[in-house]
């Protein structure tokens, strides 16, 4: 049954995945996001000139951040408005199944956009004493973050049939989430919201995993973060009533 | 073997379904009837599992498809109305899809997708992407999605719409060909569909079933009579009142004529009489002539407009 259960989800997860790669997308958003992080990151490279890409991984949330509701959009969207919703969801799979294969593929999708931002750390330690470890650790932040993104804005394909509104509200869900822990919003909340937006806020976890330090409390934070949209995500899925 | 039992569908504060009761026997063909808007789409959407009910059951093989959908789904075909298909992808991809979701072993899916695209005629645009085939090749991908895992069970959510006759008469054919071993439920406001392909038919207008029963028995539920054309030589003015005089005569009326005393009559009898032998002896002992002799039935769509009016 198990074994049957994953087998389901595969193929479903195939789908998902053919159907970046079967449209133009798949490549201007790699090519998109190739150029946007190098160029800001060279940008100032040589200024700083310090042989670190430290400063690659605080530009990554914010590239993500327009980056991630673009993959999502569609993906709930598309299939209500083109009604293909109708077939997928008749097929005998569960909703879980289904939110779980397009969260998965959407995140195939971005793992494998970032595995080709690897060419900077290397370019970047051959002009000096590269800390690896750091940067493997913010890899797996960046993915944990982009995970997170990736489920609330797979979230909000689900509320809505039009990619473009899925698209914005997506990118200001995924905005606030981030910058809710950030110091400058922290310094004019009230005092006792602090520690818990602080906690709440997907930013603050990301900067000290980005700095190579992986505490299983932000490991944690990250992913009932993302099982908390997809759970959300299957339940709007499921009453079928949506927009 | 499909059982419906007082369903009732509600969207939005509205009864899209009220209380609709019908069961499907296995190996049967039954014809969804209705105008756009009855009911028909909302209950097949819940038959497959797509919708839930608001209240009643729905039984295929006396397994809930509310309960236990994921069961009854894998016993069921169905082919929505919009014949939604994923533009991006190849024909040939789509199936292998379908074929691989819908739990077709390894080693024969090859064959499978074969035999299928055989049946529906898709081998000319097999490496073709979705979004570059014609409404007819659609429908038949759509179809050839749900005969895929060969379903007991076929529900088709108006599969000839937007084909040309040709096109119709293939799907027929096909729907006919499935339905001797299957179950086939298909929905269409198209009459002459239902005359040619069912075995039962279901007229469903503003979310209640108005009509049930083969062919013959929607007619006379809808108080269809026969009418009989008669040509007759004769004075028109005597035959008139003769044939008026006759027993269980509703109405009698000049169709049409041929000559100065040869005229058609159209004659109504009260109830379902059969006037003809008491027709041709009035007409032979008053020493007139029969040159032509029909009945005529109430169309399907005069039945239709009948009930659903």
């Amino acid at each position: 049954m198990n074994k049957k259960y994953f087998k389901t989800l595969y193929i479903l997860f195939k789908k998902e995945l053919m159907s970046y790669f079967n449209s133009p997308i798949a490549y201007v958003f790699i090519g998109v996001f190739l150029v946007a992080g190098n160029w800001l990151f060279f940008k100032n490279f040589y200024l700083i000139g310090q042989a670190s890409v430290r400063e690659y991984f605080s530009l990554l949330p914010w590239i993500f951040l327009f980056l991630s509701p673009a993959i999502t959009m569609r993906l709930w969207a598309e299939e209500k408005r083109s009604g293909t919703i109708e077939f997928l969801l008749t097929l005998p799979v569960s909703d879980w199944q289904v939110v779980l294969a397009k969260f998965l593929g959407a995140l195939a999708f971005l793992s494998f956009s970032l595995l080709l931002t690897f060419t900077l750390p290397l370019s970047v330690s051959t002009l000096g004493n590269l800390d690896m470890g750091a940067v493997l650790g913010s890899y797996l932040g960046a993915l944990f973050l982009g995970g997170s993104y990736l489920a609330l804005g797979l979230f909000i394909s689900s509320l809505t049939k039009n990619q473009i509104i899925a698209f914005i509200l997506g990118l200001v869900a995924c905005f606030f989430a981030f910058i809710i822990g950030a110091d400058f919003v922290l310094v004019s909340s009230p005092q006792f919201l602090v520690p818990l937006m602080k906690f709440l806020g997907l930013g603050s976890h990301f900067y000290s995993i980005a700095k190579g330090v992986i505490d299983t409390k932000d490991i944690i934070y990250y992913s009932s973060f993302i099982f908390f949209f997809l759970w959300l995500n299957t339940k709007i899925i499921q009453t079928r009533e949506w927009k | 073997m499909i059982e419906i039992k007082n369903l009732q569908k509600k969207i939005a504060g509205n009864i899209i379904l009220d209380d609709i009761s019908f069961s499907v026997k296995k190996g049967e063909i039954l014809g969804f009837l209705g105008p756009n808007g009855a009911g028909k789409s909302t209950t097949m959407k819940i038959v497959t599992s797509f919708w839930n009910p608001s209240k009643g059951t729905v039984l295929v093989d006396d397994i809930n498809v509310e309960k236990n959908s994921i069961l009854t789904r894998k016993k069921i075909g169905y082919l929505p109305e919009t014949v939604p298909l994923y533009d991006d992808m190849k024909v040939f991809e789509y199936l292998k899809f379908v074929a691989e979701i819908r739990d077709v072993p390894k080693n024969e899916i090859k064959k499978r997708i074969k035999e299928v695209v055989e049946e529906t005629g898709l081998k000319k645009v097999l490496l073709k992407p979705i979004d570059e085939l014609s409404k007819g090749y659609r429908q038949r991908v759509g179809l050839a999605q749900a005969i895929m895992h060969k379903p007991d069970i076929l529900i088709l959510d108006e599969p000839t719409t937007g084909l040309d006759p040709n096109q119709i008469a293939e799907i027929r054919d096909l729907i006919k060909k499935i339905g001797k071993e299957k179950t086939v439920i298909f929905s269409t406001h198209i009459l002459s569909e239902v005359s040619a392909t069912c075995d039962r038919a279901i007229i469903i207008n503003n979310g209640k079933i108005v009509a049930e029963g083969n062919i013959e028995e929607l007619m006379k539920k809808a108080g269809a009579r026969e009418i009989i054309y008669v040509k007759i030589k004769g004075a028109k003015d005597e035959v008139l009142r003769k044939i008026k005089e006759m027993e269980n005569v509703d109405h009698v009326e000049v169709k049409d004529k041929e000559s100065d005393n040869i005229y058609g009559y159209e004659i109504k009898p009260q109830k379902n009489v059969d006037l003809r032998e008491n027709l041709s002896s009035l007409v032979m002992n008053a020493g007139w002539s029969i040159l032509e002799f029909r009945k005529e039935e109430m169309s399907l769509e005069d039945v239709f407009r009948n009930l659903t009016n």
